[in-house]
């Protein structure tokens, strides 16, 4: 391998969904974030002597239907392990998961392919006490086991991720599925969505896999770019000075962007996975496919393409059905019966509603999706410019409202197109810009804009641009 | 049984049936029943039991099924309040939030918690010489032992400190010590018995059941142990209801006698062998006919047994951490705390099986040992299947030998292990099986196991009465 050669990172990722029951996957607790500390446990959660799991019906419901939704094969017949080792999160020195027989298998989300999807439940949270809050210098720490018991659904994709923003995209592609599903809150930063990424690169044109390492519990879709990044910068340098990338588990610390090594290979867990005694195996039965299948919503890349056939962009289409929310608002506003054609809405939504709601739910904007629609159904009877319908949106953003309402009580109605007064206004222009005028004449259009500049002024942005345009050319004879 | 006992004792020969008769006719009180037991119990002087409840019970309201006859119970049932320490120091002292299922319903059915009963520690063992409170001694003579798991509730039965009383069977823990000290046990098909609040030894194989002085109370107990509980996955319940039993003909009952738990070469010892045939042909004359049988993968059940039991305990013990309940033990960092809990906490044999099954799920070994191990249990309950077919039952002697003396086998854990002979295959298979008292060898109790296909508790305890009434056992012997 020489230091010229070009490397080609090969990605798998492991995300695990907590899934939003009602209750824990082997108990009856409820679920909830932000509780006190343990207040949220039984016997069961607790792991108290004598007490025995049974599985979560909704959870295994929620399983179907994301095995559903990424086209994998569903087990008619799974089964729950035990995966054993000790620590204080874990309070039966067990975590309940499936492995060789799992709920679901193969499967695709957009390009990536899936390779299983399995139920197990999540461990508790330590909290380190002391000033760092980590676990290196804190005196002792304590165990909240709110969390403990959590359903978890663990995706695992086939190694088909080639870029730290390839895996990026497919995650928000995922969250976005996941979300659509309604079964999590799929947050990163809360740990409801939790991504570990597989990686090792190779010589370009190499079919051999390089030794891969994992990295773990990146919890935001910019650390997870950042780590996968930094961990390919790291392999590259190791490879380039001829030496042998290690099979470990790797932390990546986002505040520092350094990786250190949680455990190597040698350390790696004999997890003594076996049958969980105290669970029957799961018969995936025609009323749970039933139930999963009617469950099912309409998925991003559906939604993509039922989009694009109302002709709308190839990138509306993609922004509005990745983002469901704005998908929601979006079609909220094209059911109201305003005229509008679906593209103009889909730019009003993409563009200038987004720009001035960032990534908040526009849903829950004092812009109702009945309001944009009118508005927007304004400009397309030119009754308002779309430059004053900016003005009128942004007082919709600040104080909610009826957009005609506030066309009229600020007065930023478009001059009607037949309007006498506009006429004298043009002349009045381009008589003031005789430089401008003279260009047009010679075929300048561009110059036009300092003409319309002028009427804009005069007009407080209520002349329509198209409107002036044809005076102007009717005056200079074109 | 000396001249002279005073009423209470009295009370306490009386068996459960007939004590439920008795309060039932108005002819004795609840209250009076449980202070009999409860004063009997404290003065043990057996070991056979680890708490005894203080204060003389509330009465409970009349018309119950059980109308009070108190209740014994194994230490590793959960009973909320009250110790519940599965006979091991890491649990010492240690008092549940909640009380197990069969306990619970054994209660509202009426029958009140007498006391918590001495054990092998987490069930492991043969002998209850295994418990960290001491071992248990057999009543018959108390230089031996009572047999375990379930020693203390087998002795206090025996003895008459009371008048039944639950145990578990992992691979025998009912049936051997009942065998040993001349009282019937009575292993229920799995599933049938919740498991919800008994602390685990090996998940897939243990099972509650009923210690008592004869078949009839054993059927009446387990009336009331029976049926499907939401908080145990494996709960199956028991179709229809267990009737009591009543019939002394075994009339066209065919009896299989497997040669390999029971012929030559076996290691039967001698006097036990012999009360087993005396009942054979006690059984002939009752109707029924006796003929050898097969159980060709039989000879392989303790080694899977002791492949298979002992990795899950080694997973379900890793819970006792001392984390959050237990025992604790400080020591330097996390694992130094692990480390001192778990040496500490535990006694030898506990080790010795969390060892083998922690090897035996290692991977690497996995498929050789724990996957092997699986193959041969389902072969043993295909043989018993193909048993059935064949005959209405299957008959053993219940443990190889009679009550051996405490220490005898202590140094020798194959010797130990080799007591469940008879009755681990009938475990694996997940099948019900009872031992009732055999008569004598040497002064000692022996033990006649009986046992028949899944559900067929009725038939087993029909099949157990009528032997019961033909073979007329004495158990006077066992009385203090």
């Amino acid at each position: 391998m020489t230091a010229a050669s070009e490397f080609e990172p090969v990605i798998g990722l492991e995300i695990h969904v907590q899934l939003s029951t009602k209750t824990k996957m082997f108990c009856g607790c409820a679920l909830a974030f932000g509780e006190p500390p343990n207040t949220l446990t039984c016997p069961t959660c607790l792991g108290l002597p004598g007490t025995l799991p049974r599985a979560n019906a909704q959870a295994i419901h929620f399983g179907l239907m994301i095995g559903l939704a990424l086209g994998s094969d569903l087990a008619a017949r799974s089964i729950f392990h035990r995966k054993n080792y000790f620590y204080p999160d874990l309070p039966k020195g067990y975590q309940i998961s499936q492995y060789d027989e799992p709920l679901c298998r193969g499967g695709h989300l957009g390009d990536v392919r899936i390779h299983r999807v399995h139920l197990e439940e999540d461990a508790a949270k330590l909290v380190h006490a002391g000033s760092s809050g980590r676990i290196h210098g804190s005196e002792y720490s304590v165990v909240d086991f709110n969390r403990g018991g959590t359903p978890l659904a663990e995706i695992v994709t086939e190694p088909d991720v080639r870029s730290a923003a390839q895996a990026r995209e497919w995650l928000t592609l995922l969250r976005t599925t996941l979300r659509q599903l309604g079964v999590s809150d799929v947050n990163m930063e809360e740990g409801s969505l939790r991504c570990d990424a597989n990686i090792s690169i190779r010589p370009v044109g190499e079919n051999e896999l390089g030794t891969k390492t994992e990295l773990k519990n990146m919890n935001s879709f910019r650390y997870l770019e950042r780590g996968v990044n930094a961990e390919i910068a790291r392999q590259e340098a190791i490879l380039r000075s001829g030496g042998h990338v290690v099979q470990e588990t790797l932390h990546f610390d986002p505040q520092t962007e350094r990786i250190t090594s949680l455990r190597s290979k040698e350390e790696a867990h004999d997890y003594r996975y076996f049958p969980e005694p105290d669970l029957v195996p799961v018969a995936t039965s025609e009323a749970m496919l039933k139930a999963a299948r009617d469950a099912m919503p309409e998925l991003p890349a559906a939604r993509e393409e039922r989009l694009r056939s109302l002709g709308i962009s190839a990138a509306s289409a993609r922004q509005l059905a990745w983002r469901t929310e704005l998908g929601d608002y979006f079609e909220a506003a094209l059911a109201v019966n305003g005229g509008t054609d679906p593209q103009s809405l889909a730019n009003w939504v993409c563009n200038a509603l987004v720009e001035r709601v960032g990534e908040e739910d526009p849903n829950a904007s004092k812009v109702t999706p009945n309001a944009l629609a009118k508005l927007v159904a304004l400009v397309s009877a030119k009754t308002v410019s779309s430059g004053n319908a900016r003005v009128v949106l942004d007082r919709l953003v600040a104080d909610g409202g009826d957009p005609a309402a506030i066309v009229e009580a600020e007065g930023l109605g478009a001059m009607a197109g037949g309007d006498d007064a506009l006429e004298p206004i043009v002349e009045t222009a381009l008589a003031a810009n005789a430089d401008a005028a003279e260009k047009i004449r010679a075929g300048n259009m561009k110059a036009i804009g300092a003409i319309i500049g002028q009427v804009m002024r005069e007009t407080k942005g209520r002349a329509d641009g198209a409107e002036v345009t044809r005076i102007v050319r009717e005056k200079l004879g074109l | 049984m000396t001249a002279g006992r005073n009423a209470s004792s009295d009370l306490t020969l009386l068996t459960a049936a007939a004590a439920v008769a008795a309060i039932e006719r108005g002819e004795l009180s609840p209250a009076e029943l449980f202070e009999a037991y409860r004063g009997a119990a404290a003065a043990d002087e057996l070991n056979a039991y680890l708490w005894v409840a203080e204060d003389a019970h509330d009465p409970p309201p009349p018309g119950l099924a059980l109308a009070g006859v108190p209740l014994a119970v194994k230490d590793l049932f959960c009973t909320e309040g009250v110790p519940s320490q599965a006979g091991s120091k890491i649990l010492e002292g240690y008092r549940p939030p909640y009380t197990a299922s069969v306990v619970a319903r054994l209660s509202a059915a009426g029958a009140p918690l007498l006391g918590k009963t001495n054990q092998d520690e987490f069930a492991m063992g043969s002998s209850n010489e295994n418990s960290a409170f001491g071992p248990v001694l057999n009543p018959w003579d108390r230089t031996r032992v009572p047999g375990g798991s379930s020693g203390g509730s087998a002795a206090a039965v025996a003895a008459g400190s009371a008048p039944w009383a639950l145990g578990t069977d992992t691979g025998g823990s009912i049936r051997q010590p009942a065998a040993l000290c001349g009282i019937v046990g009575l292993k229920p098909t799995y599933g049938t018995v919740s498991r919800y609040g008994m602390i685990a030894f090996a998940s897939s194989l243990d099972q509650a059941g009923p210690l008592t002085r004869d078949v009839t109370d054993a059927a009446l107990l387990l009336q009331h142990m029976v049926g499907h509980d939401a908080r145990d996955a494996t709960s199956i319940g028991f179709p229809g209801e267990i009737e009591l039993p009543r019939g002394d003909s075994l009339k066209g009952i065919r009896l299989g006698v497997p040669e390999e738990l029971s012929g030559d070469g076996v290691g039967i010892e001698a006097g036990v062998l012999d009360a087993f045939n005396a009942t054979l042909k006690l059984a002939e004359s009752l109707g029924a006919s006796v003929e050898t049988c097969h159980l060709p993968h039989a000879p392989h059940a303790l080694s899977a047994y002791y492949v298979l039991a002992p990795a899950e305990a080694s997973s379900n013990l890793a819970r006792y951490d001392g984390v959050r309940y237990g025992k604790r033990i400080e020591n330097d960092g996390l694992v130094g705390m692990y480390t001192k809990t778990r040496s500490q906490g535990f006694g030898r044999e506990v080790k010795r099986r969390i060892m083998l099954g922690t090897y035996s799920l290692s991977s690497g070994y996995y498929d050789a040992y724990y996957g092997r191990a699986q193959r041969v249990r389902t072969k043993i309950a295909d043989d018993f299947r193909v048993a059935f077919d064949q005959f209405d039952f299957v008959v053993t002697p219940t443990a190889p030998s009679v009550a051996f003396e405490l220490g005898a086998k202590t140094a020798d854990p194959l010797s130990m292990y080799l007591n469940d002979y008879c009755t681990v295959p009938m475990s694996l298979a997940g099948i019900p099986a009872i031992s009732i008292p055999n008569g004598l060898s040497a002064g000692l109790p022996t033990g006649f196991q009986l046992c028949g296909p899944a559900f067929s508790e009725n038939r087993v305890l029909g099949a157990a009465f009528a032997l019961e009434q033909a073979i007329g056992f004495e158990a006077s012997g066992g009385r203090t």
